[in-house]
Order: structure tokens, then C-alpha cells, then sequence
């Protein structure tokens, strides 16, 4: 049996349903939604159907099924039912809807066969996920969604621009292999990088997210940016430039998260980081450095959902989510500590979990290709990693000092999700020939060599080493400058350095980088609204006379204008 | 043999059936035969529209004097098409009408309310239908009339000074126009459209052809109320009755845009007036103005009927941007649009007059928590309001999606650019619209407030339903649309 219903509709019917049915039918409803649409998608992966409908003088291509299309198609399921069984015991209607209604976007956009429909659901993930950020219900988060809403649209206006260029150009509205030569190339290129959270255009990616509902982040951080590579996978493969891009994303990031101290914002940080990765790998464009790519997004949505559920789950119970106000968790929840360890491991790329199998896939290929220049950042990067989202998530959450909070552990879907996400961590790092088997292009790659384990174990062994040593000589940076640090033995030699000098001026940049754009966006507003409120001259009523006047002026102007 | 005769029934029917409202002294009675007239009308426009895309233009001598001497009724794909919008949009908010006429004017104005109503709708089609260029100046001397008048019945007091100015402001237009019309009479000594579409453009770049056509060009802008002649228009949509609102939203700036068309395309010609004379330039300046002006001041409106007035002149501007590309892309995205905008707003409209039924206010504070209490009315309010945006499978994507092609066809991007941030703006006030009610509570001292009853909501609905029908089955509408706009390229008839 085969089906061409587009995984996407299972959920946009479900989303609509949502806002019907009551509560309890409701929140069974929200993780039976992934597991039909899992069904639905086996016979698609059976049939490998298209289904097509006519619009305007094109056809649309709803459903397209091809490797890449699956892989993702399958991701996106298995991050969708990972979220709602976490988000279980939510009732807000908002967020279900809004959970929904973003998983059957992004489905929808990774099915997409055309440009147009691409349009439609990139949209869709913009409107679905700013439901998100939005059931925060909070000021901030408020204002923070409403900035990201202003980058996302730019981002859909972008692209729709570009796929009518690149429509008007080609004639045809497939979306295929696109590359930057053209101008319509170029806005959807464009897009796709804010979407994606290149440089100077990822602000919004780590203003919004960390405003999220606790349940919200993890659907957030599985959708719109891997959305985001697997159009430029589709699009984009082998563009050069996308070489530069990744791997400044790998690595500026770096410095943020080691200083950020909300720990949910040192993840958005580590988001960018790792897409810096799947970037590289696209724009090297090799077999080998696409799978790497795929697959990394693959881990990359499991693993870090692990470990955006682990500190949801903190902030879950203890309300507070700031490195400097949590530590010595571990002692009431040793579970949620021990499922947090392994997300971390695996996105460290620790051998036999999930991050080695791939992410060396893209450093090989990087190395094979004669990138020794990007091998290198990217070693600094993964080394990066460990110090920040391998040991400083899980050590100032559970371990660091003892913050005097017990509580308990967080609800039993949250374990339940989390323990699910775990166990594909260790089982795709154990076994990587099951993912391997999916990957859309031909593989030929061991990642268990002697050489690749024994590079990784180093790098992690002396990385660990760095971090013990500048916590013990008081040189690794407190959590925030003004943040009141109740710290032990941790900070008490706080050694003047130009080492703290040169954090300090870091701290300060991305606070004054992130303060000028939230004021620019204001201000700019602000004069805007001055002009056009009512009162203002543009809304203002004019009088009759003056109006009158107006006519004759412009009638004066149009004489002249055709008579010279 | 009526079918021979249906040109003139479209215009004539409505004509006698004002006064007979007249004689009818009774608003209901009055009511119940205004509808069975529009539907009528909408039959007979729509075989018009039939006739003329089967068998190519028709005309139609009055009184069987024959042109250019006579009086002629002239359609090709065009006016038909610009015949069936009005007549359609007519039909279709006539069972809306009753209930909201019953509340707003008094009863014994009612059935003169539905007379001059009539009168409006002649002069409307008139405008549209006739062939002949002095006819054009009497018909829309009968709309303006009648238009103000309906404003006037609104009622606040404002909708008086609304409805004043409007008659300065318009017959200003009116007048210009008359002087245009004079300036080619005296030089070509005819009146008929189809010749004085061969004669003058034979006369060349002489004064008073220069002269003829700026003074037509900006009469009928003003009657398009295209940025900056649009200052008649917020206050005479916001105060208006509901139903006065909703019909010359989705007719009268309509048939300003077909003016346009007809005048510039028609009469003096497409090399005349783009390339002759900078017509591209003066129209992409001032419609990209409107569509960033209107849509902004829309943004910070605080009543829910001066918003949708302000998004008119937002969305007026995209007319204009079609019209002035003066290709047949931008021109078929223009008739196409005022089509859309038709359905659009008109439905908009009529879903703030079923607001302002209930509420007896249309003030965005009004709306706290309207999403629970009246949610189809605002499940409408937002479905039309993504038209707006243009979002796809609304018809307003694809007004847009046509716009932004021609523009990149003829290279111009920064024009492109706009008309999509017009979109983004127009994102702004529908979001402002769905946050009061949807995101914001009812005041508790709220008093209770059910659904508008079930005719209003059919009109509304009717509209709204029509504006994502035609967003996915664009064959009427772009079909149609596209054959216009090549007929119109393609100058004289």
C-alpha cells in the first residue's frame, strides 16, 4: 500500500482540530499526531508517490518524495512526537495549535516540490512558531516576537521575491538546484541564511528563543533552522561561500555561549555553532561532506532537543534558568542530570554517541578537500562545544555549587521524551549504520577508525583539561558580570587579567550589538508611529480648501511636467 | 430579441427602478425589490460578460441613432468585466442591507435610502457601460450624487462634513474632467470613445490634446482617490452608513480605476501617454506613496472602519502600480485586483457594519475579546484581512503575485520591493485587528453580544468566500482579466 497524502496535512487538519476539541482530547491528540503522520509516511516512503494540484497557470507540487525529502520527512516526525509527548502536559491551546501548525509548515516545506509551495509553508512555520514565543505571555517575550516576526517575514518576502525571479527566469517553478549566479538565486539565498541564522542575521535566533515557553524551545529549535539547511542542501550544494559563512558560524558563537548565562541562550548559541557544521558540509558540496551535513541535522535536532528538554525541565521546576542562580541539582533530579549528560556527550561528539558519527563525517571531508584552514576552526569549534554545551550546561545546572533549590523530577512525559531522545543518541552512536542506510547520497565512510577516535578523545581529554585548569585558577568567566555570583571556591581567586579584559569587552559588544538593534527596531517605529497616528500629518483630516488647493497645484505640475 | 437590448437594460433597469422605489413609500417593500433589481442586473452582466468573451465586442446604439452621432453602449472584455464586479458586489450585499439599514436610517427614509442607493448603482454602471465620452461626465455627476447623499445618512454628525467634503472634493474631479472632455470635443468635434480614439492621437503633442489630457488624468484620480487626491475618501467610508461603506469600497474607486484605463489607454493611446508623456513615472511616484502612506496610517488607526478606508488608499496605490507599468502583466494584475479588492473589502466592510450592528461602535477597544463572543464575523474579518497581506490562497496573492511580476518584467525592482512591503505593513494593521480580538479580553463589564443575524453574515460570508474561491480558481478572473488588458494594450478598438 501507498500513500500521496503529504505528511504535511495530517497535522494542519490536527492544528485546525485542536482549536475545536476540548482539553483532555486535546492534549491525547497533540502526540497521536506525529505517530499517524509516521504511519502516513511509511507508505509515502512505500510509494514514493507526488501529488500534485493545479494554481495560476503552474502546478503545485505538494508532495515530493525523495531521500532528502525523507530523511528530513522523518526527522521532522520523530522531533515532532519527541516535542509533544515533552509538552504532554500542556493545555494551553495556543501552544498546541501553535506546535502543530509549525510541525506541518516545516513538513509541508520539506515536501515541497516548487518554489510557490515553499512560499506557503515557510510562511506557515513563521506564523506557527511565533505562537510559540508568544504563549510565553510575558512582555519580553512579546517584544522579543514580535522582532523575530519582523526577520522572519523579511525572510519570506525574500524568498518570494526570488522564486518570482527565478520563475519569470527558468519559466519553471521546481524547486532544485538553484545556486547564486542569478539575482532571484541571490534573495532566496538570502533567505534561506536568515532562516538559517548566518552572521549579523542570527540575532534573532538568540533574542527569541530563550523567551519561549519551556515546552515551546524544543519544537523551536528542531524546525526553522533545519528547515533552513535543508533548503540550502536542496538549493545551495557546493556554493563556495557557504564554506566562509559555516564556519564563522562554528565559531564566533563560541564566544557568547562561554559568557551567557542563560543557560537556554548558551543552546541558541550552540544552535548556530552546530548549523555552522551542516553549513560548511553544503557548501563543500562532496558526497561525503552532504551526508555529513544531513546527518548532523539529524543528530543535531535529537541531541539538542535532549538537552533544550533537560534545561526546560529545570526550568520547569525551578522557575529559573540562569547559570548563575541553579547548580547542585543533581541531588533532586539525578535522572534529568543523567539524560542531560548524555545529550551533552553527544553533542560533543564523544565516541558511541550520536554527534561522532557525523560530525566527523563533515571534518573529513573537510580535510579531504584541502580545507586545512577550515579543519582547523572546526576543531576549535567542536572543541568549543564541549566547553560550552558538553560541560558548562550540565555543570552549572546540576553540579557547580549548591544553589540550596530541591525540587523535584520534572513530570513523567518529560522524563519519558527525554529518556526517548537518549537512547536514539546512544543507538545512532553505537550503530551509525541505520542512519547511514538513510542518507541520500552514497557513503562510504568507517567512522570508528583509530585515527578518527583517538583525534576526537584528545580533543575532548585536553578541552576538559582546559576547562578544569581555568576553573581552578579562577580564570573561567563568571556566568555574567552583574550577575551576583554566590560562588564559593569557585570565584574566590578572581585574578585581574587581560584575559577577563578581553571577556568583558566580548560581554559588552553583545550586549551593545543585541541593545542597538532591539533600540534601532524601536526607535525607528516610534517615528514612524509619530507621523501616521491619528493626528499626525499623514492621518491627519485635511481641510476641504486645503485639499482643493492640492488639486490645482498638482493639475498646475502635471501641465507643466507634459508641456516642458 | 432582449438579448440584442441587454446593454442598455444593464444601465436602464436600475434607473427606472429608483423612482419606483419612490412610489413604493415602504422601506421593506422598497428592500425586497432593490433585490430582486440587483439580481437582475448581476443576470444581465453576467450574460454580458458571456457574450462579449464568446463573440468580441458588442455596441449598442441608443435609440438607434448610430455613432458617432448617436449615443453608444460599448463593452469589450473590460467594462463587462468592471459590469459584472459591480452588479455582482451589489447582488450580494443586498441581503445584508435590510437589516442594517433598518438600524441606521430612519424609517421614513428608508425607502428613498434604496432609491438613491439605485441611482448610485445607474450612474456606476452608466460610467462603465457607455461608449461615449460626455455620457461618461452625466453618469458620474448621477453616482457622485447619489454617493453623497448616502454619506450623508450616516449617523454621526461627521458623516455630514464627510459627505461635504467630498462633494467639493468630487466635483472638483467632475469638473476637470468635463474641461478634458470639452478640450477634445473642440479640437476632434466628436464624443464617441472608439472615434475620438482614432482622431486623436492623429492630432499629436498640440496643446490642447496636452491640456485634455491633464485635466482628465487628475479628475479621475481624484475620483480613484489615488495618493494625494485621496483625502475625500477615509472620512467619507468611516462615517457612511455600513452599507453605503461596503458598496462604494468595493465599486466606487473601481470604476475611477476603469476610467483611468479607458481614458489613457483607449482615447489617447499607450505610445501617448507612457512614452510620449512620463504618465509611468507620475503614477509609480504617487501609488508607491499610497500603498506605503495609506498602509502605515492604517497601522495606527484606532477604529476599525477609518483602518479599512486607509488600507483602501494602501491598496488603491496597487492599481495604480499595475496601471502605470502599462504592460499587459500590470494591467491584468490591476483588473484582476479590482476584482479582489472588490470581494475584499467590500467584505470587510460589511463584517465592521455587522460589528457596529452589535456593538454600536467599530473602535479596535470595542473589540477586546470579540474573537469568543461573534466568531464568525471576526473568523471573516481575518480571513479578508490575509487577503489584504496577500497571503496565498487568499485572491489578494494573487493581485500581488501578478504586480510583482510585471515589475520585475520591466526591470523595476525597487517597485517590487515596495509592493511587498505594503504587504508587510498590511500585516501590521491586520494583526492589530486580530490581537484586540483574539488576544486581548472582553472587559469585564462587557454587556453580552451574539452573532450578527444569519442574512448579514450571508453577505459577508458571500464575499469573503468569493475572495478564497478566486484565490484558487483564478481561470474567471485571470482569464478574463488577461484578454482585457491585451485589448487595452492594443489601443484603439
Amino acid at each position: 500500500m501507498t500513500s500521496s497524502i503529504p505528511p504535511a496535512f495530517v497535522f494542519l487538519v490536527a492544528a485546525a482540530l485542536v482549536l475545536l476539541l476540548p482539553g483532555g482530547s486535546r492534549r491525547l491528540l497533540v502526540p497521536a499526531v506525529p505517530l499517524l503522520g509516521g504511519i502516513n509516511l511509511w507508505f509515502v516512503w512505500q510509494g514514493g508517490g507526488a501529488l500534485e494540484v493545479p494554481l495560476l497557470d503552474t502546478r503545485l507540487t505538494l508532495l515530493r518524495a525523495d531521500s532528502l525529502s525523507l530523511l528530513f520527512g522523518l526527522l521532522f516526525h520523530i522531533a515532532a512526537f519527541l516535542g509533544a509527548v515533552f509538552a504532554f502536559h500542556v493545555r494551553d491551546r495556543l501552544q498546541q495549535a501553535g506546535m502543530l501548525l509549525y510541525a506541518g509548515s516545516a513538513l509541508g516545506a520539506v515536501f515541497a516540490g516548487d518554489l510557490i509551495t515553499l512560499v506557503i509553508f515557510w510562511e506557515g512555520a513563521t506564523l506557527g512558531s511565533v505562537l510559540l514565543i508568544l504563549a510565553r505571555r510575558e512582555p519580553r517575550a512579546v517584544r522579543a516576537a514580535m522582532r523575530y516576526l519582523v526577520f522572519q517575514l523579511v525572510s519570506g518576502l525574500l524568498l518570494l521575491g526570488g522564486a518570482i525571479v527565478v520563475i519569470g527566469d527558468t519559466g519553471s517553478a521546481a524547486f532544485g538546484h538553484i545556486g547564486i549566479d542569478s539575482l532571484g538565486g541571490v534573495l532566496i539565498f538570502v533567505a534561506f541564511g536568515i532562516k538559517c541564522g548566518f552572521p549579523l542575521v542570527h540575532t534573532w535566533l538568540t533574542d527569541a528563543y530563550p523567551e519561549s515557553t519551556p515546552t515551546g524551545m524544543v519544537f523551536l529549535s528542531a524546525f526553522t533552522t533545519k528547515l533552513a539547511v535543508y533548503a540550502l542542501a536542496r538549493g545551495y550544494a557546493g556554493t563556495e561561500v557557504l564554506i566562509p559563512i559555516g564556519t564563522a558560524m562554528t565559531a564566533f558563537p563560541i564566544f557568547y555561549a562561554v559568557i551567557e548565562n542563560d543557560l537556554r541562550r548558551v543552546l541558541a548559541y550552540s544552535m548556530i555553532n552546530q548549523i555552522g557544521f551542516m553549513v560548511v558540509g553544503i557548501g563543500i558540496g562532496t558526497s561525503l561532506a552532504l551526508n555529513g551535513a544531513v546527518s548532523h541535522a539529524f543528530n543535531d535536532v535529537i541531541f539538542k532537543g535532549l538537552l533544550l528538554m533537560s534545561m526546560g525541565a529545570v526550568l520547569h521546576q525551578t522557575g529559573k534558568i540562569n547559570g548563575s542562580e541553579l547548580g547542585g541539582l543533581y541531588k533532586s533530579m539525578p535522572q534529568t542530570t543523567g539524560l542531560c549528560i548524555v545529550g551533552a556527550a553527544s553533542i560533543s561528539a564523544f565516541p558511541l554517541f550520536s554527534g561522532f558519527v557525523s560530525k566527523s563525517m563533515v571534518m573529513s571531508a573537510a580535510a579531504a578537500e584541502g580545507y586545512w584552514i577550515v579543519w582547523i576552526l572546526l576543531l576549535f569549534a567542536s572543541a568549543g562545544v564541549f566547553h560550552h554545551a558538553g560541560i558548562k550546561i550540565p555543570y552549572f545546572a546540576f553540579f557547580a555549587h549548591d544553589s540550596g533549590i530541591r525540587t523535584r523530577e520534572p513530570p513523567l512525559n518529560m522524563r519519558i521524551a527525554m529518556a526517548m531522545a537518549a537512547i536514539l543518541c546512544i543507538v545512532i552512536g553505537c550503530y551509525p549504520a541505520w542512519l547511514y542506510s538513510l542518507l541520500p547520497w552514497e557513503v562510504g565512510y568507517v567512522p570508528y577508525t583509530g585515527s578518527h577516535v583517538l583525534v576526537q578523545v584528545q580533543l575532548l581529554f585536553f578541552s576538559a583539561l582546559a576547562f578544569a585548569f581555568l576553573n581552578l585558577v579562577g580564570l573561567y568567566p563568571p556566568e555574567l558580570r552583574s550577575a551576583n555570583i554566590d560562588s564559593d571556591w569557585l570565584y574566590r581567586r578572581l585574578l585581574p587579567g587581560a584575559a577577563r579584559r578581553i571577556e568583558g569587552a566580548v560581554a559588552a559588544l553583545s550586549a551593545f550589538i543585541r541593545e542597538q538593534s532591539t533600540r534601532g527596531l524601536d526607535r525607528l517605529f516610534y517615528a514612524i508611529a509619530q507621523q501616521n497616528r491619528p493626528g499626525g500629518v499623514m492621518a491627519r483630516t485635511w481641510p476641504t480648501g486645503a485639499a482643493a488647493l492640492w488639486i490645482l497645484v498638482l493639475l498646475g505640475a502635471c501641465l507643466v511636467i507634459y508641456y516642458v | 430579441m432582449i438579448a440584442t437590448h441587454l446593454p442598455v437594460l444593464q444601465v436602464a433597469v436600475p434607473l427606472i427602478a429608483a423612482p419606483v422605489c419612490v412610489l413604493l413609500r415602504r422601506g421593506d417593500y422598497a428592500w425586497v425589490f432593490t433585490t430582486v433589481v440587483c439580481w437582475g442586473l448581476l443576470a444581465i452582466a453576467a450574460l454580458l460578460l458571456d457574450q462579449v468573451m464568446s463573440g468580441g465586442t458588442i455596441s449598442y446604439r441608443l435609440g438607434g441613432w448610430a455613432p458617432p452621432i448617436g449615443i453608444e453602449y460599448r463593452l469589450d472584455g473590460v467594462n463587462a468585466f468592471v459590469l459584472l464586479i459591480i452588479a455582482g458586489t451589489a447582488a450580494l450585499m443586498m441581503p445584508y442591507a435590510r437589516q442594517s439599514v433598518e438600524q441606521e436610517v430612519r424609517p421614513e427614509r428608508r425607502h428613498l435610502f434604496y432609491a438613491i442607493f439605485l441611482l448610485a448603482l445607474t450612474g456606476l454602471l452608466g460610467i462603465t457601460a457607455t461608449g461615449d465620452a460626455f455620457n461618461i461626465y452625466v453618469f458620474l455627476e448621477i453616482s457622485s450624487l447619489a454617493s453623497y447623499v448616502l454619506i450623508a445618512q450616516g449617523r454621526r454628525r461627521r458623516a455630514l462634513t464627510a459627505s461635504y467634503q467630498y462633494l467639493i472634493v468630487g466635483t472638483i474631479g467632475a469638473s476637470l474632467i468635463l474641461i478634458g472632455i470639452g478640450f477634445l470635443y473642440a479640437k476632434t468635434g466628436t464624443l464617441n470613445i472608439a472615434d475620438l480614439a482614432v482622431r486623436v492621437p492623429a492630432l499629436g503633442e498640440t496643446p490642447a490634446v496636452l491640456a485634455a489630457f491633464a485635466f482628465i488624468t487628475v479628475g479621475v484620480l481624484i475620483k480613484l482617490a489615488l495618493f494625494p487626491f485621496h483625502v475625500w475618501l477615509p472620512n467619507a467610508y468611516a462615517y457612511a452608513p455600513s452599507m453605503v461603506s461596503a458598496f462604494l469600497a468595493a465599486t466606487a474607486t473601481k470604476v475611477g480605476a476603469y476610467m483611468l484605463l479607458r481614458f489613457v489607454f483607449t482615447v489617447f493611446g499607450v505610445h501617448f501617454a507612457f512614452e510620449t508623456l512620463p504618465l509611468t513615472e507620475i503614477l509609480l511616484a504617487l501609488s508607491l506613496i499610497a500603498v506605503l502612506a495609506g498602509s502605515l496610517v492604517a497601522v495606527f488607526q484606532s477604529d476599525l472602519k477609518r483602518l479599512l478606508a486607509f488600507s483602501s488608499v494602501g491598496q488603491i496605490g496597487y492599481l495604480g502600480v499595475g496601471i502605470g507599468l502599462a504592460s499587459v502583466t500590470g494591467v491584468t494584475g490591476a483588473l484582476v485586483h479590482v476584482f479582489n479588492h472588490a470581494l475584499m473589502k467590500g467584505g470587510l466592510f460589511l463584517a465592521a457594519g455587522t460589528i457596529a450592528y452589535r456593538l454600536g461602535a467599530t473602535d479596535l477597544s470595542a473589540l477586546h475579546g470579540l474573537g469568543r463572543r461573534m466568531p464568525f464575523t471576526m473568523a471573516a474579518v481575518v480571513i479578508g484581512g490575509l487577503g489584504l497581506v496577500g497571503v496565498p490562497i487568499t485572491s489578494g496573492f494573487v493581485s500581488k503575485w501578478y504586480l510583482v511580476q510585471a515589475a520585475f518584467e520591466e526591470g523595476l525592482w525597487p517597485v517590487a520591493l515596495f509592493v511587498l512591503a505594503g504587504s508587510l505593513i498590511a500585516l501590521a494593521y491586520v494583526g492589530r485587528v486580530v490581537e484586540a480580538a483574539y488576544f486581548r479580553p472582553a472587559p469585564p463589564d462587557a454587556e453580552p453580544v451574539g452573532e450578527a443575524p444569519w442574512a448579514m453574515q450571508l453577505s459577508t460570508w458571500a464575499l469573503i468566500g468569493g475572495s478564497v474561491y478566486f484565490g484558487l480558481h483564478t481561470d474567471l478572473t485571470v482569464v478574463i482579466a488577461e484578454r482585457a488588458a491585451t485589448v487595452l494594450l492594443a489601443g484603439a478598438p
